[in-house]
């Protein structure tokens, strides 16, 4: 089971070494070659994230369309590929193929950076996620906090796409949005700190490490009041910060089209789409490190699965939410945030202040460590 | 340090060259045909291009609720960088911090409510 | 140079001119919606320095309140007030050139101080774990600064609103 757990780390340190004596030959100094070897490994562990996440955003949009189905008493796509498993290859060549059309009078360079800006802070925050025992491309002492920072930059691509269109309803659909991101991102931030509270550190891969005990089951969501009320929380306001049903007051159809990607078309439209499921799989894995214990399980599984086991569990609720759900009036969104989740929140902080929870009860009666 | 940041920073790069690729090979493939229907903005009914000139400024009345908002967001973003130090360095402080910060949170809330009653967190 | 070295000063000048770009397209661009998207990458080439000098839990900070929160309300003050505004005029207005000579004056100024003191080097180092120290620092050491923030904070909520009610 150990040659499985670190099965990556090992190929890893495998290919070091053999760039390491390719590179022997040329006799370069010696902090000059590990800086090489250095940059070229993780040129490779961004590379293949990415692959992987792309690989990942495929299979959720076909998971989408054959939940919405199902749950729907239909079928779903099943022409392209064997139970339409390639319908979402198919989707992007669409995508490739149609015109880009930008509307006259739009600003045009605003138009064109939007989904780049909204695009990149979901990459970005992927730096710091750890997939497994040691796989983490960098394990920064500020790890929660980098995720959230680097998300609230997406909030400005929302407000750029909105401005850049020159269209009435995309600036209202753009505003709105940001209003929400910004709302919902503070109980999502507060809920954080409750975690951060009872772990002591910031870093993602110490607060996994965290989790350990009682054979990789002792996850934050166990930690009775505070876990399972900080989880709810956390959730919801992820699924806000997405933008998903029941939260999708700037992106509903039957409200105001599309909001504020109504003017976009083909590929740009494709990245905003990208980056909504991009930023959905990054919350869910989120949620799974901090309340689910990450990649911490029994041990007849390797840690990575355990940690894709979870983030699939989440997405899978995430989807069962959106398929029933009613939406949630723009007025009811802003008031439940305001008024309901950050007192909560709060209240949440000061439980965990005060070690109301079942772990800290458990550990002062000395039954854990 | 450095390896730590090193790959953030070719994070970043990749950041920006990954959204630009797939925009780059649409722009080599898609057709570009426009014309006049295509490129006029998504209206229900009237054409735009038919008012005057002055009355074509694409405007949004403006609520001043938007602007209260980001004020709130950013007093309580203020607030949450205070607690993030407080949280990591808590287990070494005493019952003393908990206090302290509860005052801070506390004066926080204050304003928080002061906008409630003031109705400003209503969007109507 | 060791190899370490050199990457961090190439970091360090390309953060550098992200800063100055930035700041160069808030200052001359004609739209002014464009200005504040100048002065937001401004913001992130600030944070990237903050990186660059190892304070990353200040850099990160930076980023979430600079670019994620003072950004999206100048932003939202910019739409405010276009409507009011009606036609762009230009970025430059009459006396400029008397402008760019006294911040040239007071560059070179600050150059000669900054570059001919003979700082005092504090000898401790930082180490890895500052955040915990920031954090009993807040509690002991500044606790009143840290009180009387919050106080503060609720004074610039309750004057805000009222103004922006009227």
């Amino acid at each position: 089971m150990d040659i499985l757990n670190s099965l990556f780390t090992n190929l890893y340190d495998w290919l070091a070494a053999t760039i390491h004596s390719l590179l022997a030959g040329l006799g370069l100094t010696k902090d000059a070659e590990s800086a090489i070897v250095a940059a070229i490994m993780g040129l490779i562990v961004v590379t293949v994230i990415l692959l992987w996440m792309v690989l990942m955003v495929l299979i959720l949009i076909w998971l989408e369309r054959k939940n919405a189905a199902r749950v729907q008493d239909r079928v779903g796509p099943n022409r392209v590929g064997p139970w339409g498993l390639l319908q979402p290859v198919a989707d992007t060549v669409k995508m490739f193929i149609k015109e880009d059309i930008i509307p006259t009078n739009a600003d045009k360079l605003v138009h064109t950076l939007a989904p780049i800006v909204t695009m990149a802070p979901a990459v970005l925050a992927f730096a710091v996620i750890p997939w497994g025992k040691g796989m983490f491309p960098a394990d920064l002492n500020i790890g929660v906090l980098w995720v959230v920072a680097v998300g609230s930059i997406g909030t400005l691509g929302i407000f750029m796409a909105g401005y850049g269109s020159n269209n009435k309803f995309s600036l209202l659909g753009g505003m709105r949005g940001v209003a929400q991101a910004v709302s919902y991102e503070i109980p999502q931030v507060l809920t954080i700190v409750t975690i951060v509270l009872m772990t002591g550190t910031m870093s993602l891969v110490k607060i996994v490490e965290s989790q350990g005990g009682w054979g990789g089951l002792q996850w934050y969501i166990f930690a009775f009041p505070v876990g399972p009320i900080a989880f709810v929380v956390f959730y919801l306001s992820s699924l806000a910060e997405v933008n998903r049903t029941p939260f999708d007051i700037p992106e509903g159809e039957s409200e105001i089209v599309a909001g504020h990607h109504t003017e976009y078309s083909g590929m740009k439209w494709g990245l905003f789409y990208l980056a909504e499921y991009f930023n959905f799989f990054l919350v869910c894995c989120l949620g799974a490190i901090l309340f689910f214990g990450g990649w911490q399980g029994p041990g007849f599984l390797p840690g990575y699965v355990w940690f894709i086991l979870k983030v699939y569990f989440l997405i899978w609720v995430g989807m069962w939410i959106r398929m029933t759900w009613p939406r949630f009036r723009v007025d009811q969104l802003m008031g439940f945030a305001w008024k309901v989740l950050v007192p909560i929140a709060l209240l949440n902080i000061l439980l965990a202040g005060l070690r109301f929870d079942l772990f800290s009860l458990l550990r002062m009666m000395g039954l854990i460590s | 340090m450095l390896d730590r940041y090193g790959i953030i920073a070719l994070f970043a790069l990749m950041a920006v060259i990954f959204p630009a690729i797939p925009l780059l090979l649409s722009w080599v493939i898609h057709p570009k045909k426009p014309n006049q229907s295509k490129l006029s903005t998504y209206e229900c009914g009237l054409e735009f291009e038919d008012f005057p000139e002055h009355v074509q400024e694409v405007w949004v009345q403006f609520r001043v609720q938007y602007y209260i908002f980001a004020l709130i967001f950013v007093v309580f973003a203020i607030e949450v960088v205070f607690l993030y130090p407080w949280a990591v360095a808590y287990n070494a402080l005493g019952l003393f911090a908990l206090v302290e910060m509860f005052i801070f949170l506390g004066i926080l809330f204050v304003a928080l409510a002061y906008a409630w009653r003031k109705n400003l967190l209503e969007w109507v | 140079m060791t190899a370490d070295l050199f990457l961090i000063n190439v970091a360090f000048y390309v953060v550098g001119a992200i800063a100055l770009v930035g700041a160069l397209i808030a200052v001359t661009a004609q739209n002014i919606l464009r200005a504040a998207l100048g002065l937001i990458v401004s913001f992130i080439g600030v944070a990237g320095v903050y990186f660059v000098l190892e304070a990353e839990f200040l850099g990160v900070v930076q980023i979430l309140i600079y670019v994620g929160a003072i950004a999206v309300l100048i932003l939202f003050a910019v739409m405010l007030t276009r409507g009011l505004m009606r036609g762009t005029g230009s970025a430059y207005n009459t006396q400029w050139m008397g402008a760019a000579f006294i911040a040239l004056i007071l560059f070179l100024l600050l150059g000669v101080v900054a570059l001919g003191t003979r700082w005092n080097v504090v000898p401790r180092q930082v180490g890895d774990d500052v955040i915990p120290q920031i954090g009993t620092e807040l509690m002991t050491t500044y606790l009143l600064p840290f009180e009387a923030r919050s106080l503060l904070l609720l004074a610039v909520l309750v004057g805000a609103i009222v103004i922006a009610r009227e």
